[in-house]
């Protein structure tokens, strides 16, 4: 039997603040004022100012401020976009940047792309694998840090390259790895 | 608010190559300099996006004279403002030096890597302050938009584009004037204009470096597409690893506002554009036109079939009109000098220039712009002064994961649209990857068909089931697993999933492989025959290594290096490698201080 007291409902109304507080900026019309004036006369078939179309930028905004998408975030943004759950998991499972479970503090992302395969970028994951004692794509036990590859940064002249966050680390050999990681 | 005239101008490149090489901490160390030798007011510093010579950066220019500084580290810049600001005396040591010769080169133009190069594109990259919209005014900037909105009707636009002989630079090479003219005559009370800078493809990152060198060059691009095929509201959709390029936007955009040149009645012509940002979610596939739409409506970015094009139905079912960072960035020129100024440059067929990203086992990688028709040769060894370590050229991939690897015979081919489809490979977005005999091209086959696969939406068959029967057929190869067969399964694989995918992402996934087994046939037999990888790259089949009796020292350190106990002493003075337990880790080649192990 659920607990009697409404201290559960409390808590996630309080975990839920910030959330409200990102979809306050979505409510509809937001858009300029050249989509106001459209929407007067427009022919009502389809509607350009349905609400989903505000889905990815929520969920985007939403994981910066949670680190990840937890249910309870899904569920509200599904209700107040009027999209079924199931849709919206359908959507934050086709991205890659989505993500269901909590992540790292710093995101590490190795950069696997042709030009860095070439220059060796693979050498660079394994030695960041054995540093941090993951693999890629998971999180170290401490949240400090997630591991990911992805194809490509578009810095290809610095290959191999790594992102952490949002900054860059170019030219890099196995031996630069414990160095950078000191950084944080 | 006028500027004041200030006598010296330092431009520091801020693009993210030499941001990530330490640039950042060079601005403001030169503020520091300038600042304490009081010349606040008389030099002022300017961050400006990439200037292409990513190699040899941080790069620092300072005008008037035009000298450029390569290589500048944060310990230079106190002589630098000391001499150079200062006392006017050009520092040499910071100077480029011809690779050859060793002779110091003051100037842009007369570096091999800028020599050849003509920019239209990259006009202003690394010249102007991306962050200022008076400085894109002051080259002309916005004109052209003006021109076109209050001189021009849209049929003149879309007629002048149409002659200027643009094709689209996001790899299909449509041309650009046709495709305005289709958004044109579809009739709709509303019509989106959509800028592509999703760039995905991995080696590739020319839509980067224009964002955020010359951001608002984009938008007046857009805002002349959107007047001649009669679009209100338009969308850039940019990948959101791309933070700088994003932010440098969103600023081009507020200050595009703030002048009046989006909104309503621009340059009081009456015409209404207003112009958003949307951050991709990562997913390759997204770079497909329609896929990219389905994406902007908040779904999942699954292709669809195509008729209808989105010039009929697109966003929202509405016409829409999509091109590609590049492909907007040459419009203001072509309106500007007028469309036989551009189409005097470049090839019958393919006009203008193009902008590559030159990477992989060459010297100079960067950014650079040439004329369409200019040889690869020229690209490679020309502006990118040949491979690193003087290694044999074997061959360039170009055109990302849709395109294919060109040998050495074709190395003076002229670069089109055309003529890189001739030979099995194509434009694509303009990576470059050079290649050398260190790369092994079953590797880069399967490398590129991995990242096609996980890319797959899994839409259509072909493209998620055949791509990774191919893959399980190139990971056996590279595994020393191969058959005879495989060869001819990958072809007859490869061509079906070209003829049935749905969208370009399977149609092409099998290019790359394909173009191997052309090129390179004898390094797939040697794989599945000899079980020998000819670059020593695959693992399983990089071949024993041998110690050389001569050069051996006998110090034992390669024998405490290896992990599975294969090398032995024999008589006390010499090691050998026992080839039936050796695993090619290659340990014993990193121990040994006399390199007397190699890989045979
Ligand atoms: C799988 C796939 C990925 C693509 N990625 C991109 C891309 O990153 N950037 C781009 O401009 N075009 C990309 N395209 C091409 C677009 O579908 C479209 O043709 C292009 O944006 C049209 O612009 P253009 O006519 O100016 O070339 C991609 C196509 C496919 C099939
Ligand atoms: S391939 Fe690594 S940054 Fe482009």
């Amino acid at each position: 039997m659920a607990c009697q007291c409404d201290n559960e409902k409390k808590n996630i109304e309080k975990y839920l603040q910030p959330l409200e507080e990102i979809l306050n900026n979505y409510q509809v019309p937001a858009e300029s004022d050249i989509d106001l004036k459209k929407k007067k006369k427009k022919d009502s078939e389809i509607d350009p100012l349905t609400k989903k179309k505000f889905l990815i930028p929520v969920l985007q905004e939403a994981q910066d401020e949670y680190g990840y998408l937890p249910e309870e975030v899904l569920k509200r943004i599904a209700d107040f976009l009027e999209l079924s759950l199931s849709e919206v998991y359908g959507v934050v499972t086709f991205y890659t940047q989505f993500h269901l479970q909590p992540r790292g503090k710093n995101i590490i992302r190795i950069c696997m792309g042709t030009a860095c395969h070439v220059r060796g970028g693979s050498q660079i994951l394994n030695e960041m694998e054995e540093q941090l004692g993951i693999s890629s794509g998971e999180t170290t036990d401490n949240l400090k840090f997630t591991l990911e590859t992805v194809a490509c940064i578009g810095a290809c002249g610095l290959a191999p390259v790594i992102m952490i966050n949002d900054g860059t680390y170019g030219r890099l050999t196995p031996d630069k790895v414990p160095e950078i990681l000191n950084e944080y | 608010m006028k500027d004041a005239v200030y006598r010296s101008h330092v431009l520091v490149c801020t693009g993210t190559g030499c941001s990530s090489a330490g640039a950042d901490s060079l601005q403001v160390e030169l503020e520091d300099q300038i600042a304490q030798h009081d010349l606040t007011d008389e030099i002022k510093v300017i961050e400006t996006g990439c200037h292409g010579f990513c190699e040899k950066g941080p790069i620092v220019v300072v005008y008037p004279e035009g000298v450029f500084y390569c290589e500048v580290g944060k310990k230079d810049i106190a002589e630098l403002v000391e001499e150079h600001l200062l006392k006017g005396r050009v520092l040499e040591d910071l100077l480029y030096r011809e690779p050859v010769t060793e002779e110091q080169i003051p100037s842009y133009h007369d570096i091999d890597f800028y020599k050849k190069q003509q920019r239209i594109v990259l006009a202003n990259c690394g010249k102007i302050d991306p962050e200022n919209i008076d400085e894109y005014i002051a080259n002309n900037g916005y004109e052209a938009a003006g021109i076109a909105l209050t001189k021009m009707d849209p049929g003149e636009v879309i007629s002048e584009v149409k002659n200027s002989g643009l094709r689209g630079r996001g790899g299909g090479g449509f041309p650009t004037g046709n495709k305005w003219e289709f958004a044109y005559n579809t009739k709709s009370d509303k019509k989106y204009i959509v800028c592509n800078a999703d760039e995905g493809d991995p080696g590739a990152f020319m839509d980067r470096s224009i964002l955020e060198g010359d951001p608002h060059r984009i938008i007046e691009g857009m805002l002349i597409g959107a007047y001649a095929i009669g679009a209100d509201e338009g969308y850039i959709y940019i990948r959101a690893e791309y933070p700088l390029a994003i932010k440098r936007l969103e600023k081009a955009l507020s200050q595009a506002r703030e002048y009046g040149f989006l909104g309503s009645d621009i340059f009081g012509s009456g015409f209404d554009f207003e112009l958003h940002i949307k951050k991709g979610a990562g997913a390759f596939v997204c770079g497909e036109e329609t896929a990219l739409m389905a994406s902007i409506e908040g779904k999942r970015g699954m292709p669809s079939p195509r008729p209808p094009y989105p010039a009929q139905k697109g966003l929202w079912d509405k016409p829409t009109n999509i091109n590609n960072v590049e492909t907007f960035a040459n419009i203001p020129y072509i309106i500007y000098k007028g469309a036989e100024s551009f189409n005097s440059i470049g090839t019958e067929n393919s006009t203008g220039t193009k902008v590559f990203a030159l990477t992989g086992k060459i010297k100079n990688t960067g950014l650079l712009e040439v004329p369409m028709g200019t040889t690869l040769r020229e690209v490679i060894f020309d502006i990118g002064g040949g491979l690193t370590g003087d290694n044999e050229f074997k061959a360039v991939q170009t055109g990302g994961p849709s395109g294919g690897c060109i040998p050495a015979g074709y190395l003076d081919l002229e670069i089109d649209y055309d003529s890189l489809l001739e030979v099995g490979s194509m434009m694509g977005s303009g990576g470059m990857v050079v290649m050398d005999e260190d790369t092994c091209m079953v590797d880069v086959a399967r490398f590129f068909l991995d990242f096609t696969q996980s890319e797959s939406c899994g839409k259509c068959t072909p493209c998620r089931e055949g791509t990774k029967r191919m893959l399980e057929v190139l990971e056996r190869i590279c595994g020393g697993k191969g058959a005879s067969g495989d060869i001819e399964l990958l072809e007859e694989l490869g061509n079906h999933i070209k003829d049935t995918s749905l969208c370009g992402l399977g149609q092409s996934a099998p290019n790359p492989i394909l173009s191997t087994i052309n090129y390179f046939r004898e390094e797939y037999e040697a794989h599945i025959e000899d079980k020998y990888c000819p670059a020593g790259v695959c693992p399983e089949l990089a071949g024993a290594y041998m110690i050389d009796e001569e050069g051996c020292v006998a110090c034992g350190q390669c024998a405490r290096a290896c992990p599975v106990d294969a090398v032995s002493v024999q008589d006390n003075e010499i090691y050998v490698i026992d080839e039936d337990l050796c695993i090619s880790c290659g340990a014993c080649e990193e121990a040994c201080p006399v390199d007397a192990v190699t890989q045979g």
